[in-house]
Formats: C-alpha cells, structure tokens, sequence
C-alpha cells in the first residue's frame, strides 16, 4: 500500500493525534479503560481543588495538569497508534470512485447500472481498462489485472476462470482481456469495504487477552482505591489529615497507569505491522492467536521449495557418456515449456551444448506429454527419443531398464529428487536427476521456531522417500506425505484435539475447510475467494513464507503487554518511597530515613512521582507502537531476560528518574 | 541466635522436609477415592458405612456448583449446631465449672470463628468453654475446618490435573477420606505422644492449689460496682492484695490440641493458648506442634505435583513457600534477638534479646519460629505474645497473614491461596514469553482471572474496610489497649487475622464487644467463603480446559525463574495493597522507637 511507507513518528500522523487526544476525553469512550477512567476523575478533582486551596494552589494545579497530561498521554499514544490506519484507510476510499457497470441481464444484453446497485449473483462484464466494480468470481475468461489499489504490488497479475486463480476484488482494474464475473458480495461487504473497515481499526473489539488483561488492570485499580481511600479513615486515627490531591496523586502513580494507558494503542500497533508487511488480520483475535500457535502446516511447493523442480545431474547408463546423456535430454525437452524441461536444457548448456531452437531441427517431430504415455520427446532422424518416469520409460521399452539405471532411479528417489528416464527405442541413455530447491535460510528459521516450541509440519503429495528427504534438507520436525486435501483437515483436527493451536496458509478451494479449522488461517490474496473467507487472515503478497512473519508479530504483541504490565507494576515501588514519606513527613518527622531517594520536599516529592508517571507513558510510546524486540529463544531464556529488564529494571528505573525530576522541581523552585 | 538455636532451626527444617513426600504420597491416596491405605482394612468398612447412613453416592462427582453448594450447606448446619451449643452450654453436661451460656455475639463470632478454620477466640477458655462446648462444639470444628479447606484444594487440584471435564470430585467423600484417613489417625498418635510428655487429658474440676509463698500484688482498687476507684488528680487508687491459692485448669486438652495444631486452627483451650505449660509442656512438644503445623500444608505441594504429573512444579511451589517461611524467620528472629534499643539504654534488657511476653522456657528462637509457623500456617497458636515483639519482629507475624496466608498456609488454604498467586503470576508473567498465559497447559482467561480477581479483591476490601471502620469509630478505638500507631496495628491485625482465617491475635485489643464480636465474625466468613466459593469456580473453569502440550515456549512453572517471580508476585501484591496502612501502623512504630517513644 502506498502509505506503507510513513513512519509512524512522522508529523502527518503525530499532528492530528494531538487533536484526537482531547476528543478521545469524552467520558463515553474513556470509561471503556478503567483505569484511565479513574485517572480522569482524579484529574477533575484536582481541578476543582486547585481553586479551593488557597494555600497550595500552585502545587495542586501543578497536580492537576499533570494528571490531565497524564490522560492526554494515554489517548495520545492510541491516536498515533490508529494514525497510520486512519491514512491508509483514507488512501483506500479515495480509489473506490463511483463506477458504472455492466451487468448482463436474464435476456444477455449489457445494461450499464451503477455498481453500488450490483448484488451478490449478479453477472457483469468487465473490459480493458475498466474497473471491477465488487468483488466477484471469473465465470468466463481470462484478464491481467492490476491490483496495486489493495497489494501496493504494481506488476499485473493474472485471473482466469476455474481454478484457485479466479477470484478478483472489487476496485482493481482490469489491464487487458475481457472477463465476466459472477458478483459475490454485495455493496459495502466487499474486501475493500472490509480492508477499510479494519484498517481504521473502526469494528476494533478487545481481544480475549485483552479482556483478562483489563480485567486484571480494573482489579488492581480496585485494590489500589481501597488502599488510599481506607488511608483517609486511618490518617484520622492517627492525626494527620491526607489533603484530597495527595491522596489522588498516590492513588494515580499506584494503579497500572503505565499499561493501562497503552494497552490499546499496544494491539492496534500489532495489527498495524502485520499489515505493514501486507498481512491483513480480520480480527486482533487472530494475531493473538498467532503467538499462541504449536504447529505450522507448511505446504511443500511454494512454501519450503521454489514452486518447481529443477535438473541438476545426468546420470548415465553404462556404454553412454554424460554428455550423450545431456544431448538427449536436452532435444527430448526442447518443446517442453515446463519449468522443469527448460531446467533440463539448460543444464545441458553445461556439457558444451548449446541450446537448439526447434526450428533449427529440419523434420523433428514433437512428442507432447500426455496421461496415456506420460511422456514427452522428440522423433528425430530416425531416434525416437523418450523422457519420462522410469514406470512409463520401461513400459516403452518392453518391460526392463538396465540394472545401473534402476539402481540410479532409486538412488535419485531416495535422495529426495524425482528421477527422469532419458530413453531412445532402442535402450535407456541414463537418469535426469530433477530436485526441489529448497528456499535459502529456511532451516534456520525453523531451528529459530523450534527453540521457541513451535514444531514445523510440511505437507506434500510426494511419496514417502521424497518427502522424507525433502523434509531433512528443509529441517522440518514432520511432514505428512502424499497427503490429500482431506487429510490437511484431518491433521488440524488430530493435534487441536491435543490442545494444540495451529497455523497454516492456503489458497485453493480446496484448503478453505482446512483453513476455516485452523487457528490462523492465512489465505493468499491470488487465492479463491472460499479461502479467502475461510481464513482469519489475507496475505496481500500470496507469499507463504509470511506465516512464520506473522506468528513472530502475534508473539511480538504479546511479549509487549506482557513487559509493559510487569514494568508498570514494578513501577510502584519507587513510587510508594517517593510518596509515602511525603504524606507522612509533616506529622511523623521520624520516618525520614525512609525517603530513600532524599526528595527534596514533600511537595516536590509528589509531584515528581505525578510527573515521572506522566512522563513515562510518553517515553513508552515508541516502545508500544514497535514491539519490545522479539527473539527466537526458548520461553525460560525470553521470561528471564524480559523479567529483567522490565521487571527488575522497573523497579530500578524510577527511583532514578523521580529523584531526576526532583532535582529538576526543586531547582525551578516549582515546589 | 547461638549455634544450638541455629541447629534447632536446620533440625526443624530437615523434618519439614523429610515428612513432606511420604505424607505427600499418603495424602494423594487419601485424596483419591479409590486410593488404597494401609488403614483400609479397619477404615473401609466404617467408610462405606458412613456414606449410607449419610445417603451419599460416593461414585457420582459433583460439579463446581455442587461441590460449593455442599460445602456451604454442611459449613451452615455445623455452624448453627456449634452457635446453639455455645447459646445452652449451662443446660448442657460436662460442666464441672457451671459457666454460663455464651452471649448472642460472642457465640456467633466463636461458631464462625471455628467453622472458618480462624480460630479467633474473644474469649479465654478456661474461664467461658464447658468440658462439652471444647470438645464437641469446638474441637468438632477444627476437624470439620480443617477437612473443608483440604477437600477445597483437593478439588482445585483435580481442576488443574483434568482436562475436558465437568466434575472435580464428591465433597462428601473428600471431606469423610480426609477425616478417617488422614486428620484422625495422626490426630490420635499425636495426642497419645502429647500426653506422654505431661498434657492433660481428663474431665476433673478444675484445681485449686495452695501457694506455698502466699504473694502480694498491688492492684487497682475497684468500689462496690466494679468501677476502679480514681483520686483527686485522676490517678488510679492502688491497693495490696494477698494471694494464696491458685486455680488450676483441667479438661480433655491433648485431644483437642493435637487437631488445634495439625488442623492449624490454634484455638487455645487456655487463653495462654500453647505458652501455657499443659497445652505445651516440653521442647519437644513444641517441636512437634510447629512441624505438625507445616507438615500437611507442605505435603499438599508435593500433592499438587503428583496430581498434575509435574513433581518439580510441586517442587517449585513448596519452594516459593519455603523461602518466604525461612525469610520471616530469620528477620523475626534477628528482630527479636537484637531487642529493643530503649531497655539496653536503660540497662533492663535480658542479654537474650526482647523477652517481653515470651515463655522463659522457649526463648528467643522457639518464640520467633512459632510465631512465624503460626502465621504463615495461618493456625494462631501461639506460644508467646506477639504484641510484645519488636515492631520489626511483630511486623513478620502481620505481613505473613498479609501475604494471604500462603506460606505453607491452613491446611488446604495454603495451597489454594497460592495458587491464586501463582494464576495470578502466570498471567502477568506469562505474556512475557510471547504466548497467551497457560498454567501447566490450562490457557487462563478472563473468566479465570475474574474469579482469581475476586477472591483477592474481597480479601483486600474486608481487611481494609472493617479495620477503617473501626479507626475512626468509637466502638472501635474504645477497645485499644494501646494508642498511637500500635492501636492501629492492633485492629489492622485482628482484622487480618480475621479474613486470614488465622485467628492469632496481636494481644492487646479487647475484642469481646458486640462490634467487635460481629465485624470481626463477617470478616471471617467473608475471608473463608469468599475466596473458596470464586476458587471452585476457577477449578471448574480449568477442569473443563484442554491441556496444550508443554513445550520449549511454554512458560516455565518450575525452576528458579519461576520460585523467584512467584515470591516476588506474593510480596509485591500484598505489599502494594497493605503497605500504606503498614505504614501508619509498625512502620511508623518502628522508627519511633528508634527514637525512644513507645506504645
């Protein structure tokens, strides 16, 4: 997406935040969030007594303010987190311009209607350089389309009737060809409505975890009430009276402000970066859920291998050279347009023969692969040359291969790779040794998964033998071999009913029960429109690799919470050490040994803790919006380096900056 | 704190340790309805027996609701049967000494103080309870008490071991296991060896003894209706007064103590409670009495971890516990052993430390490690006045009932009550692995938090809401013995001692008043069914959990990451959530005294 780019501290986003975080103030929104709640009336309050202390009216407005910015902080910090969506959202309606239509009606004849009045059946028309007008299945034809609106991605792409590849959205443009589409969704439900909608983070519901984790917050915020309000009474008892603003600064610094104040702005920032990298989340439940996950299902082709085999040896029979070998291979594929055949060609080039163009060979006939032979070559003065699977090859043949090349066949299987037989009428010439390329950097990320206890299952059609090695190369934990689409859905059953959370990413119809199963399911965006609603999540760039991207954000989001909780938590310490010797002081001069930090004056020591309170969620913004770093290590080795660094950190930290800001009151004689 | 107190305390602990597997072992027999005993062959019978006359399907399990439902209506019916005990003791038999009834709020804040397993006694004894009332309405109820709070954990327990299941055990079965198999026998063995070492176990009058050096007492005196006389000035008008006979109590004590100690419930059967040398005649005695204070709270860890297949998790628990309990008394004991700085200024002070309301017989040690056992047990036996301790050596006894009583705990309590920590800890901690927080494979959600949540919160609002209350209430500061920051530590401990169902008591507050009577008898139901009644809802919440698979990711509930997290999780909320009321009361009173102002 074009807005992919801001960054999120950038003016065009922190500008108008500032003005969201007054409006944010409505006490209709603010109740939503305890513990924010509570700080405003606090804030309220201390307004009010500023006017009423005659005294103390510098000190208790100084309180106020700060409880103010406190709020304005926090809603602030939810503002620049919704920034980057609300742009993006507003880049999205711009391209959704009125369209007209060209629907076909019940006699085949076009009627241009305008496309909000298209429903879901409806069929239209679409032609060069138009614009589809909703979200539809191709029924007839094929179109390249430009999709940069939604994917951001300006290469076309192509969408073809039948198949996984024939789903198109509503507001692409068609960029060649004429298609006739099927209207599957009607006006305002379609993806770029929907995209929209969630890219605004407008239907943002709290996710489970974050239901507990306000639930948690409001408890403390509870006990915290209880324990400076019972303070009032036992201040009485023991004659010193607690004035209204010392007792809301404590009340203010003691509950969870800190994370309460960021915990929204937390899960959108987590949404914001899955699609950041091109992932959009239907739910924050999902990206929840993909920090959660035990078990990746990774489709073999495409996912862990480039889509396509390729040559990378010749293995001849004995009596044959190699380079008779290549030259074989090479004239049996030249018509062969496959990935694979053109592997084969120019792997030959390596053997000193160059490659033939089809017309440079007078009276060759071409062979075309078909289901009956299951092989392709070439008819060439007089040899009829053959390549094929070694069944088919031997068949050709009249029943029997040489023993060194039934020998190479199975050597080849065994390895991993598909063996070829290159063949004339008269006798077998040698092996093609085919092999999937397993993608670079792969097993490394599957050992980073595994020490996080995520196991790595890869699925494929392959027998048994490839699939093995395949797995072994690719440094997968399992795999499930000449697996039906049945058995994907089968597998997610099996380990869920083990407890387990599954992720897996999918295209084909076929994958859509299997992808409504899991998880997190991650349809592609090139994929059909059943997967795309199956799943919990799109992934605009159709790249499968990107599942292993989303469960590290899933587990990004909830690592921030939880540090930001434990440090918020780990805060008050300091802050009791900083106040309650302040609220004392006056009446009981004794207990001045336990101002640890040697505040400067009651006053100054209240309101340095109301400020670093304030203070600190600012300084945590950044913090929340990225994630705390995220790194692939076992949960014992992440709790204790996190516990360290937010819990005792958290502890330490304050005491360091109260006593700073401190010395920053007391020398601009604030209080 | 010499080398042969120190060798008492690695004694005590080497015993801790050793009973906890093998009463760990047992218990998870006893706990497990078709688990075998080597008591089978007497028992069973009686068992089965005991479930027909009662009418009880022992092979049906009940759901969460069942399960609290039962334990409230048998917790209601005890209780009233105790109250209407206590209401016609002096129409009752078994009693030699004529006492007369209980008054309306004293016998209303006694039966809920032993149906709670509290134990905080308004009253002393010796001079209100018939021979009949201690033995059945009260001794009944350390039993009864005491097997409720095991079945509760027992349940919750069950909840976190199963998966996908809607019951968590027969409370009736739990409750009638856990007597005959486990609190009777021990119970009966422990009597047997108390009365060996000199405890008392008889239905005689009480004694009166000759003095063999009649003693003079200067005494308050007091006109006709009681009223003490003052002078002119104010001052009171004191007298000599010329004692020459005793009176010494009798009664059925070693039965009653033995279950007083193992079921931690601590109500005395003298005022003195275990300071008095009958209830607590030797060293020995003592030593028995602390490790049969700890030794079922500790065996349940080990419970927890067989039952859930996690040993070392079990471990873990026991250790989180463990270093709180070694911890307390190492400060207590220190606190205790240094004294109090204004008796060494004035050269009153025994070489020994702060002796002030401590048994010469016990010492420093014994006085600092039973305090700090009774309260961590949340028992409230006690064998010397904790009022009297150094408000640092007083401070431990309060912040271990702060805490929630989960240092070892009541029996059961103790484990439920830290395991409410340790859900509480797994949440806050558990994110920070990148996983939504799971507890040995239970995914904990809002609903679990929720009820978690609302045990602690109530906690919190009785403790702190009743002893508010009373600060700044007449009927409240009116019962002081004590003013200035002691006085509100005195009200701050019996009210925590209360919701605690602890029931020691910081001497000092007459706590026999209507007001005190009635809130402090609501704090103590508020603190028991109040936390069990959300705990059985978090145990059938988890019950009904899958269990995710363990795995590299998963949060670690064992080792010393999470020991250290757990006690940092347990002290960090209990002091967050106490401490600005800690500091008006000891805390303040500490630094006093430094300065020289006592209370």
């Amino acid at each position: 997406m074009s807005t992919n780019s801001v960054s999120i501290f950038e003016p065009r986003i922190l500008v108008p935040a500032i003005g969201d975080a007054f409006l944010k103030l409505n006490p209709r929104l603010m109740v939503k969030n305890p513990v924010m709640f509570v700080t405003l009336v606090g804030a309220v309050i201390s307004t009010v007594d500023a006017f009423r202390s005659p005294g103390q009216t510098l000190f208790v407005a100084q309180i106020a303010l700060w409880l103010w910015f406190t709020v304005l902080f926090a809603n602030f910090a939810e503002a620049v987190a919704e920034g980057r969506g609300k742009a993006q959202a507003k880049a999205l309606r711009q391209t959704r311009t009125r369209t007209n239509a060209n629907k076909l009606n019940a006699r085949g004849s076009i009627e241009s209607v305008d496309a909000d009045s298209l429903r879901k059946g409806d069929v239209v028309l679409v032609r060069t350089n138009e614009i589809i007008p909703a979200d539809g299945e191709i029924i007839s034809g094929a179109a390249t389309v430009d999709e940069s609106a939604i994917t951001g991605e300006s290469a076309p792409v192509i969408r073809e009737a039948g198949g996984d590849r024939s789903a198109v959205t509503g507001g692409t443009r068609v960029l060649s060809d004429e298609i006739k589409i099927r209207i599957t969704a009607n006006p305002g439900e379609g993806f770029l409505d929907r995209m929209i909608q969630l890219v605004e983070g407008a239907s943002r519901q709290k996710t489970p975890n974050e239901i507990a984790l306000t639930i948690l917050l409001a408890a403390l915020t509870v006990v915290f009430l209880l324990a400076v309000i019972t303070l009032k009474p036992f201040g009485i008892y023991s004659g010193v009276n607690f004035s209204d603003v010392v007792l809301i600064s404590l009340l203010v610094c003691l509950i969870p402000t800190t994370i309460g104040g960021l915990l929204s702005a937390i899960g959108i920032a987590g949404m914001d970066r899955l699609l950041q990298r091109n992932v959009l989340a239907m739910s924050g439940r999902a990206v929840e859920a993909a920090g959660d996950v035990d078990v990746l299902l990774l489709d073999k082709t495409g996912t862990i291998t480039l889509g396509n085999r390729q040559a990378v040896a010749f293995l001849p029979a004995s009596g044959v050279t190699e380079p008779e070998v290549a030259d074989a291979a090479q004239l049996a594929s030249l018509a062969d347009e496959t990935p694979e055949g053109r592997s084969v060609v120019v792997l030959a080039k390596n053997f000193g023969i160059r490659a033939r163009a089809i017309h440079e060979l007078p009276g060759a006939r071409f062979v075309p692969f078909t289901a009956q032979t299951r092989m392709s070559g070439v008819d060439f003065e007089g040899r009829q040359i053959r390549k094929g699977a070694a069944e088919a090859v031997r068949k050709f043949l009249g029943g029997s291969l040489p023993l060194e090349v039934e020998h190479a066949v199975e050597n080849v299987s065994r390895s991993g790779g598909t063996p070829l037989v290159v063949a004339t009428h008269e006798r077998a010439l040698g092996v093609i040794h085919l092999k999937d390329i397993v993608k670079g950097g792969l097993a490394d990320r599957f050992k980073r998964f595994r020490a996080m206890g995520i196991r790595t299952v890869m699925i494929t059609g392959d027998n048994q033998l490839t699939a093995a090695a395949i797995a072994q190369e690719a440094g997968v934990d399992d795999f499930l071999a000449e697996a039906k689409p049945e058995d994907k859905l089968a597998l997610i059953r099996q380990e869920q009913q083990g407890g387990r959370m599954i992720a897996m990413i999918g295209d084909g119809t076929n994958d859509a029960p299997a992808l409504a199963q899991a998880d997190v399911g991650v349809a592609m965006n090139t994929g059909t429109q059943a997967a795309k609603e199956a799943g919990n999540m799109v992934d605009l760039d159709s790249n499968p690799t990107k599942l292993l991207e989303i469960i590290e954000i899933g587990k990004q989001l909830l690592i921030t919470r939880g540090a930001l909780t434990t440090f918020s938590i780990a805060n008050d310490v300091a802050k009791y050490f900083a106040i309650i010797p302040a609220m004392l002081m006056v009446t009981f001069p004794v207990i001045a040994p336990l101002n640890v930090m040697h505040l400067h004056s009651p006053d100054s020591a209240i309101l340095s803790a109301v400020i670093f309170n304030a203070l600190i969620i600012i300084a945590l913004i950044p913090l929340a919006l990225r994630g705390v770093k995220f790194r692939p290590l076992g949960a014992v080795e992440i709790l204790r380096r996190n516990l360290l660094i937010y819990g005792v950190g958290g502890v330490i930290l304050p005491f360091v900056g109260i006593k700073l800001i401190d010395l920053v009151v007391a020398g601009l004689h604030l209080a | 704190m010499n080398a042969h107190q120190w060798l008492e305390l690695a004694v005590y602990i080497a015993a801790l340790v050793l009973v906890t597997r093998p009463l760990g072992l047992y218990l998870n027999h006893v706990l497990n309805p078709a688990g075998r005993t080597w008591l089978d062959p007497v028992l069973r019978p009686l068992e089965k027996l005991t479930y027909r006359v009662l009418g009880v399907d022992a092979t049906k399990e009940h759901d969460w609701k069942q399960y609290a439902f039962a334990m409230l209506i048998f917790s209601l019916v005890s209780c009233l049967f105790t109250y209407a005990i206590l209401r016609l003791q002096n129409f009752l038999p078994l009693n030699p000494q004529h006492f007369g009834a209980l008054s309306s709020h004293l016998a209303f804040n006694t039966a809920v103080s032993f149906t709670t397993n509290t134990n905080w006694q308004s009253y002393g004894g010796e001079n209100t309870m018939s021979y009949l009332s201690q033995m059945v309405a009260l001794a009944i109820h350390n039993f009864f008490s005491a097997a409720v709070g095991i079945a509760i954990a027992a349940a919750l327990v069950r909840g976190i071991a199963r998966h996908t299941a809607q019951t968590i055990g027969n409370f009736w079965v739990d409750l009638t296991r856990i007597m005959y198999y486990l609190l009777l026998p021990i119970c009966l063995v422990l009597a047997l060896f108390f009365v060996s070492q000199g405890m008392i176990q008889n239905f005689k009058p009480y004694t009166t003894a000759k003095l063999i050096e009649p003693q003079t007492v200067s005494v308050q005196k007091t006109d006709a209706s009681g009223k003490p006389v003052v002078d002119a000035k104010g001052g009171p008008v004191m007298e000599n007064q010329t004692l020459d006979t005793q009176t010494i109590v009798q009664g059925p004590m070693a039965s009653q103590i033995a279950i007083k100690m193992l079921g931690t419930n601590g109500g005395g059967y003298t005022n003195a409670n275990a300071a008095h040398p009958f209830e607590n005649p030797t060293p020995l005695s003592n030593f028995l009495q602390m490790l049969a204070l700890l030794c079922i709270g500790s065996a349940l860890t080990y419970h927890l971890g067989r039952e859930t297949k996690n040993q070392k998790h079990g471990w873990a628990v026991w250790s989180a516990m463990f270093a709180m309990f070694l911890a307390g008394v190492l400060v207590c004991w220190w606190a205790e052993a240094k004294g109090n700085p204004i008796h060494q200024q004035l050269g009153v002070a025994v070489a020994d430390g702060n002796m002030e309301g401590k048994e010469v017989r016990f010492g420093i040690l014994d006085s600092a490690l039973f305090a700090t056992v009774t309260t961590d047990a949340s028992c409230g036996a006690v064998n010397s006045m904790h009022d009297s301790f150094t408000p640092l050596g007083g401070l431990v006894p309060l912040f271990n009932i702060q805490t929630g009583e989960v240092i070892f705990g009541g029996v059961g309590a103790g484990l439920y009550g830290m395991l409410i920590f340790v859900v509480l800890t797994v949440f806050i901690a558990g994110l920070m692995v990148g996983r939504t927080p799971e507890y040995l494979g239970k995914k904990i959600e809002a609903y679990d938090v929720k009820m978690v949540l609302l045990a602690f919160v109530i906690l919190a609002f009785i403790i702190l809401g009743f002893t508010a209350w009373a600060s700044v209430s007449n009927w409240g500061t009116s019962s002081l013995a004590n003013q200035g920051p002691h006085g509100l530590s005195e009200m701050l401990y019996a009210y925590t001692s209360g919701a605690g169902n602890n029931g020691s008591a910081f001497a000092g507050l007459n706590a026999n008043t209507p007001w005190y009577d009635t809130t402090l008898g609501v704090d103590m139901l508020l603190g028991r069914f109040g936390m069990i009644v959300p705990l059985l809802a978090l145990a059938g919440s988890l019950a009904r959990k899958k269990i995710v698979p363990a795995g590299a990711g998963t949060f670690p509930v064992t080792g010393l990451t999470f020991v250290v997290l757990l006690v940092g999780t347990v002290i960090l909320v209990g002091a967050l959530t106490f401490l600005p009321a800690l500091t008006l009361g000891p805390i303040v009173e500490h630094f006093l005294m430094l300065k020289g102002n006592l209370f």
